[in-house]
């Protein structure tokens, strides 16, 4: 059964039904609308959950860190300058091996300030070990939450993830969304089994250092974890297909890629924008698709260059930068592709939430098709 | 055969600490008083360095890093979980000066003014030993730090010690103490009870850094007593924000302290600094005044 | 031997480095004056000098770094600091 509701209440929900057993999480716009769900959702005792009021972002994740190293099912949301903020806890939470799931409501980040939506976060964070899912729409939004405990809990896999949706154009919209029952997600997601923990009964030291002897088996064995996480996402998505009739199991998603000649590759809700105009593109003759990036770490390169082959131009938007080498997404899927004789080319676009229509993602289309590209699209070249 | 005898040891030896070093004997001391029910969040600094290089690990507890600043946040989330699970293990910060009176103030302050049940002891060794004797909040007035050096234009830290007790005291911990390796049981003692009072206690323990501080290694527990009985360290408990218990001490002056540590031999060689001792000196008094720890001697009838 | 995930490890490896072999001084135990007090045995920053069936006390050489505490806090001064003959 549908329900229309806004982003932010539709993975409160999904959270709830996941049992977390301790929320730790500090409110940043335009995240808010998720922390205070779910904190009224534990006054009113609908959520059974310890819920901390932490002072920092930082402060956020180590708690969560704390409790999942105890054995509990942890959640946290955040984005842009909290996201920042907590960079060395990711690194940290992730060599830990924690199945941490956190909301990410992607917002550009300062300097200068703005608060409205950009992946530049959470891209900045890929270096982590951090599994990093993103959403279309608030449905997979929703879904995603689920499928990310299963993936992380997964005693094969044990990483922390974010799932990513954008802020504002998701998480403050109103869209219908069909919420699992309490009942259904524990048929999907069953309890939280940790595979080692903080307990007296089996005293173990969590976090050692490691001298040169061991550091770099230790990161090739995140790496490895990251690689198998692959399999076990397609899995657990195809597993969440079969019981909810929305399917998942596949890391890449293709809209009318099959004629292609061009095809532009996104992650995030600017796909919904890309498919309408690819319609349109596509009522007017031009032989246009899209490649959806749903998983963008670990990143899909073999997935990218497949579902790409006999495509030959390639224009990539990025809703980030790396500054001084172009668009991560667009750097990322260049070498994906290399050796396969298409032109690939990067748009930076949509930056602290400069909007996208159907006329820009055209534009683009038409600039890749003259072999423009490697570009900032859209900028108001009279103020600069 | 050291395998058994060690056994009863819930921290044990090999660890790589210096010889002599007072934390490491503030390690085995607090864990006598918790015994094995008990998660110890530890942070960055000499205490995990030496004794946690992956995979020889001196620790027979549960027991876990992160990071250096955020120990007090990883307790408050390890003792929600147990709350949750209904479970008794005691959680146990141990964290040196640097993790508290500086970069992980945040953490701390977030974590007493939530009132977890969590007991925070910091060793203080005055600075940031494990780095190479840095200057922290804790370094006391007039001590040379390779950060606040004695040289031709300076005579050292000319900083005060941050009151950590005070500022604790000051979130409405239940109970706050210091306490000294000088008097094992007391600490003991007082780890006990900051254990079994509900709420977020604090305890800060004064453990010398023989290397940190420059005198022989023998002398740790010796540099300890002497530093209560000049009143550059009280020993006291504050319950609910008040000060029930300080121990008295006949006072000797500051000076026999002082010169037998390198970190102050700028105070007397090449030339003595008779403002600085003198400052020292009046932070000692102020103690004494503050705390009460001047034992009184008999007034004598003629 | 395989590494444990997330860099964790049981209890009793610190226990294979033996830090005798840093000593410079070696502690000598005098069982006759020895008053019994267990100060040694409570200071020892290593925890390495434990009790004798007689009740009196005797160093770990394995552990032992010979830093000197206990022949400081010996009330009945019975412990004595020599240099070690290697």
């Amino acid at each position: 059964m549908l329900e229309f509701m806004e982003g932010s209440h539709a993975v409160a929900e999904i959270v709830k039904r996941c049992r977390p057993q301790v929320i730790a999480a500090y409110p940043i716009t335009p995240q808010t609308h998720i922390v205070e769900d779910l904190a009224q959702m534990v006054a009113n005792c609908e959520l059974d959950a310890e819920y901390i009021t932490v002072e920092s972002e930082f402060s956020a994740l180590s708690a969560c860190l704390g409790a999942s190293a105890a054995g509990s099912r942890v959640y946290s949301a955040t984005t842009s300058q909290g996201l920042a903020l907590m960079f060395e806890v990711c690194f940290n939470v992730a060599g830990m091996r924690q199945p941490i799931v956190m909301t990410i409501a992607n917002r550009s980040l300062g300097a200068p300030l703005s608060i409205w939506n950009d992946q530049q976060d959470s891209i900045s964070l890929r270096d982590s070990g951090w599994l990093q899912f993103y959403a279309e729409d608030n449905q997979e939004a929703a879904d995603l939450h689920m499928i990310a405990y299963k993936v992380c809990e997964d005693h094969d896999i044990l990483l922390p993830a974010f799932v990513c949706f954008d802020g504002f154009i998701l998480s403050h919209t109103y869209e219908p969304v069909a919420l699992p029952t309490q009942e259904e997600v524990d048929g999907y997601l069953p309890a939280f089994t940790p595979y080692q923990r903080l307990d007296a009964e089996n005293p173990l030291s969590f976090g050692m250092y490691a001298t040169p002897e061991y550091y770099m088996e230790f990161r090739y064995e995140i790496d490895r974890a990251l690689q198998r996480a692959r399999q076990s996402f397609i899995k657990a998505g195809r597993e969440f297909g079969e019981q909810f009739g929305r399917d998942y199991s596949a890391l890449v998603e293709g809209y009318r890629l099959e004629d292609a000649d061009t095809a532009l590759v996104a992650m995030g809700s600017i796909c919904g924008t890309a498919k309408d105009a690819i319609d349109e593109m596509r009522d007017a003759g031009r032989k246009v698709g899209l490649l959806k990036i749903r998983t963008y770490r670990p990143f899909p390169a073999q997935e990218i260059a497949d579902a790409l082959k006999g495509v030959s131009t390639v224009a990539v938007l990025d809703k980030n930068i790396s500054l001084g080498n172009g668009g991560a997404v667009g750097t990322e899927v260049k070498s994906a592709l290399y050796g396969s004789g298409a032109a690939v080319y990067d748009y930076i676009i949509a930056l602290g939430g400069r909007d996208v229509r159907k006329r820009d993602i055209a534009a683009v289309v038409d600039l890749a098709e003259k072999g423009k590209g490697d570009m900032f699209y859209g900028l108001r070249t009279e103020v600069l | 055969m050291a395998g058994t005898e060690q056994g009863c040891e819930l921290f044990s030896a090999g660890h790589r600490a210096c010889g002599g070093c007072g934390p490491a004997l503030a390690a085995r001391l607090l864990l006598k008083a918790t015994g094995k029910n008990v998660i110890i969040a530890a942070s960055t600094g000499c205490m995990e360095v030496f004794s946690t290089p992956y995979p020889e690990t001196a620790w027979g507890v549960p027991w876990i890093h992160s990071l250096f600043e955020n120990v007090a946040a990883v307790a408050s989330g390890i003792e929600a979980s147990l709350k949750r699970q209904g479970r008794s293990e005691k959680v146990v910060c141990v964290a040196g000066d640097g993790a508290t009176f500086d970069i992980g103030v945040l953490c701390i302050s977030g974590a007493f003014e939530r009132g977890h049940d969590i007991t925070y002891i910091c060793y203080d060794n005055e600075a940031y030993m494990n780095t190479g004797i840095q200057r922290s909040g804790a370094t006391p007035y007039g001590a040379s730090t390779t950060t606040s050096p004695a040289g031709k234009c300076s005579a050292g830290n000319l900083l005060p010690k941050k009151d950590m007790p005070g500022i604790l005291a000051a979130h409405g911990a239940p109970y706050v103490a210091t306490a000294s390796i000088a008097y094992p049981n007391d600490f003991i003692k007082k780890v006990e009870r900051a254990i079994n009072t509900p709420g977020p206690c604090y305890i800060q323990v004064h453990t010398p850094c023989c290397t940190g501080w420059g005198f022989e290694s023998g002398e740790t527990l010796a540099m300890a007593k002497l530093a209560i009985e000049t009143g550059l360290w009280v020993n006291y408990e504050m319950v609910d924000g008040r000060v029930e218990k300080a121990k008295k001490v006949r006072r000797k002056p500051v000076e026999e302290y002082l010169a037998k540590q390198k970190r102050f031999r700028h105070l007397f060689k090449p030339a003595r600094q008779d403002d600085v001792i003198a400052h020292i000196q009046a932070v000692a008094d102020a103690n004494a005044e503050r705390f009460g720890i001047d034992i009184k001697a008999k007034e004598s009838s003629e | 031997m395989a590494l444990r995930v997330g860099c964790a490890a049981p209890p009793g490896r610190a226990l294979d480095n033996k830090t005798g072999a840093w000593r410079v001084f070696k502690p000598v135990f005098d069982p006759e004056t020895c008053s019994r007090c267990g100060m040694c045995a409570m200071v020892c920053p290593e925890g390495c000098v434990r009790e004798t069936e007689e009740g009196t006390f005797e160093p770990d050489l394995d552990y032992c770094k010979g830093c000197g505490i206990c022949e400081d806090v010996c009330p009945k001064k019975s412990i004595r600091m020599e240099k070690e003959e290697k």
